[in-house]
């Protein structure tokens, strides 16, 4: 699976979270730069990455990851290990 | 963890399907229908947000219910779930979430925005942390029981609260035991042991809660199930103080959804078995009464006796039994009557319908012959062709998905929660007998010459007296169950009950009806009220009977005894209200039969008529029912 397949799941994802089409995640893209993208939406985000790819991220790491890239990286570097 | 719900080929498309019907209607009842496969956490949030944005005015058949969350650890992750949970039993959850933490301030302050939500029903919803967080692990054996009943006395003066303020419903949330073991395996005997306290406490909440008439929504036992980790996860936990996981949401919303249902009488009250390959193991008509697989000795065979068993259980609690199986109904009967190893009786099952016609059709025969709705069925069936056909032509009957593998059947069923209680009562627990004896007076009305001649020969005695508090679970069930003899479908509260008894401006009376095959119990209620304005009329505000009874002249008897008792009230009329609905039908003629007359003022809602009765007017028609009085 390449960055930009897991990229566009995340797109997807909260696409489906935020009931907004309009959506278009880059690897750039910071949590505050989406309308609506609150806290709670940002743990359902987490989780529902979590669920989708298979992974599971650390404590620390959910509440740094500071855009949409460091969790698409992670979450490959996680797929690899498996 | 919600595995008796069917999987969807397609959730997304369906979902996206629904959302573009521009009828809302139609939108409404397609979202409806989405809810009764197993979605997953994403799956359930886009629902529930679809639901959401129907105009609250579609005429759904949902009947909406306020419902007020108050805990002490992030919740807002699970409203999605309870709310779809709710749609899945015909309710629209309401729901107002205390703000964090502060579950004691909301309730006490009466400008709260809780007590302006004015709730029907209340969840109180502590975490483990907050519960336990003052006792050490030095506590000895007494501190510990002082300061857990300091913590159950607290909640216990929050539902006082609670129900005082709103005459809500009150529900209690059993603790999550998220503790991890200090000693391990010892940590049991030890008071002060974090895993021990609350394990205790929640012995001590069940105790309190029955005490209390308060319900449990008993997560702790749920986790034990189904694993902690299926309930608790620590990262979510520190990331955004969620105590009950977000993969749980699902298991929770059904878990608090039932309850709810359950308080307003829509838990189911029929379990319908089909035969071959489910009771017992193979097909009884290919393999003979001996081929067939049941009993010990076989791996299998106990296995499908733990289903009999379970299900024998369910009919001691009050669940009616029936049998839909496409069989030759001698065989089928022959093998209850004749296999040594059958734990069900065929005086188990209620209705026992085995024919080669579709199972819709045995179904609808068997809620026909029960007298009771199609949505208080629960149909069992290994076969996933029949399951899914049934659920096609029927979506009001439950239909649990089942594994292949037998031994696994009992545990979906009770995972379904289909027939969750917030009361035994006596009737719970006789009704297995009421529903043989019915059989008895069956064979009485044939071999009876004529109705009267039947009616007279059941030598029946209606035992009266206005409610009294030990009736109050009974009476509350009673009139929340009861759709068909219920001319205005109000429906209640224990609370509501209980402060009816104390109520000088009500009228409220009971009714049993004995005969000489048995006692059919508490079978009707009536609830008549002073009018405000008019002191001499008294208005019947709620009147059921339970379906049992229907035919039997009850309704004459009870009404000439509610006339006599409002005549010593001084009361000179009565007024009654119809108001129809798809299930009330049989009581359309009801007081035009007892005498009342057509008012020209129009009740208030839809199609509704209102009746008068001048009770100088009333003249007494002799029933077949003989009287006896009983005190408050």
């Amino acid at each position: 699976m390449t960055d930009q397949d897991i990229l566009a799941g995340c797109t997807e994802i909260l696409r489906d979270l935020l009931a907004d089409d309009s959506i278009v995640l880059t690897m750039t893209t910071r949590r505050e730069q989406v309308r609506n993208w609150d806290s709670l939406a940002y743990v359902n985000f987490i989780v529902s990455v979590e669920t989708r790819f298979g992974v599971s991220f650390g404590v620390a790491e959910v509440e740094s990851f500071e855009d949409v890239g460091a969790v698409v990286r992670r979450t490959q570097e996680l797929l690899a290990a498996a | 963890m919600i595995d008796w719900l069917p999987v969807h080929p397609d959730v997304r498309a369906a979902l996206k399907d629904a959302v573009a019907a521009p009828d809302p209607d139609r939108r409404q009842a397609q979202l409806v229908a989405l809810a009764q496969y197993r979605l997953g956490y994403l799956e359930t949030i886009q629902l529930d947000r679809a639901l959401q944005q129907v105009p609250a005015d579609t005429g759904s058949g949902l009947s909406p219910v306020r419902f007020a969350l108050l805990a002490s650890a992030t919740v807002d992750h699970l409203l999605p779930a309870i709310r779809v949970a709710g749609v899945r039993r015909g309710l629209r959850i309401e729901i107002h979430v205390g703000p964090y933490g502060q579950y004691r301030q909301a309730l006490l302050d009466p400008t709260s925005p809780l007590h302006r939500f004015c709730p029907q029903v209340v969840l109180l919803a502590l975490s483990a942390r907050e519960a336990i967080a003052t006792i050490p692990l030095t506590a000895t054996a007494a501190d510990v029981a002082a300061a857990l009943t300091a913590v159950t006395d607290e909640l216990a003066g929050l539902w006082h609260q609670a129900r005082e303020a709103f005459r809500a419903d009150v529900l209690q949330q059993t603790i999550l035991n998220v503790a991890d073991p200090v000693f391990g395996s010892y940590d049991r005997l030890v008071p002060g042991a974090p895993a021990r306290l609350i394990a205790r406490l929640n012995d001590e909440l069940a105790d309190a809660a029955a005490a209390n008439g308060v319900a449990l929504v008993d997560v702790a036992r749920a986790s034990e199930r189904d694993g902690l980790a299926e309930w608790f996860d620590a990262t979510r936990w520190y990331q955004a103080k969620m105590e009950i996981a977000p993969q749980a949401a699902a298991a929770y919303g059904e878990l608090v959804a039932r309850v709810i249902a359950a308080q307003r009488g829509t838990a189911r009250k029929c379990l319908v078995l089909d035969l071959d390959n489910t009771v017992w193991g193979g097909v009884v008509g290919d393999d003979g009464l001996e081929g067939i697989v049941l009993g010990e000795g076989s791996a299998a065979g106990e296995a499908h006796l733990a289903l009999q068993r379970y299900a024998k259980q369910l009919r001691e609690r009050g669940v009616i039994l029936a049998v839909c199986s496409r069989n030759d109904p001698a065989i089928a009967e022959a093998a209850f009557r004749d296999h040594p190893e059958m734990v069900l009786e065929r005086s188990d099952i209620a209705a026992f319908v085995a024919t080669w016609d579709d199972k819709a059709t045995n179904l609808r025969m068997i809620a026909e012959q029960l007298n009771i709705g199609l949505d208080s069925l629960v149909f069992l069936d290994d076969n996933p062709a029949e399951r899914s056909r049934v659920r096609q032509s029927l979506p009001m009957v439950a239909v649990p998905e089942l594994p292949d593998n037998a031994a696994l059947f009992v545990r979906r069923l009770a995972d379904a929660g289909c027939f969750e209680a917030v009361a035994f009562t006596s009737e719970d627990r006789q009704r297995g007998e009421q529903y043989a004896a019915n059989a008895a007076r069956d064979t009485l009305r044939q071999s009876a010459q004529s109705l009267d001649d039947f009616l007279r020969g059941l030598e029946m005695v209606v035992a009266f007296g206005p409610f009294r508090a030990v009736d109050v679970a009974r009476i509350t069930q009673l009139i929340n169950k009861t759709n068909q003899f219920n001319p205005t479908t109000r429906r209640t509260t224990a609370q509501e009950v209980s402060a009816i008894l104390a109520d000088d401006r009500c009228l409220a009376l009971q009714f049993r009806l004995l005969d000489r095959f048995g006692d059919n119990g508490l079978v009707s209620a009536m609830i008549l009220r002073l009018d405000d304005r008019e002191p001499e009329v008294l208005a019947v505000e709620t009147w059921v009977m339970s379906c049992r009874v229907f035919g039997r002249q009850l309704e004459v008897e009870a009404m000439h005894i509610a006339i006599e008792a409002a005549r010593r009230r001084g009361a000179r009329s009565l007024v009654a209200d119809y108001i129809p609905t798809p299930k009330n039908g049989v009581v359309r003629e009801l007081y035009q039969t007892l005498g009342f007359t057509r008012s020209r003022e129009a009740a208030s809602a839809d199609g509704a008529t209102r009746w008068l009765l001048r009770l100088a007017d009333h003249v007494t028609v002799p029933t077949h029912i003989s009287r006896r009085a009983e005190q408050a």
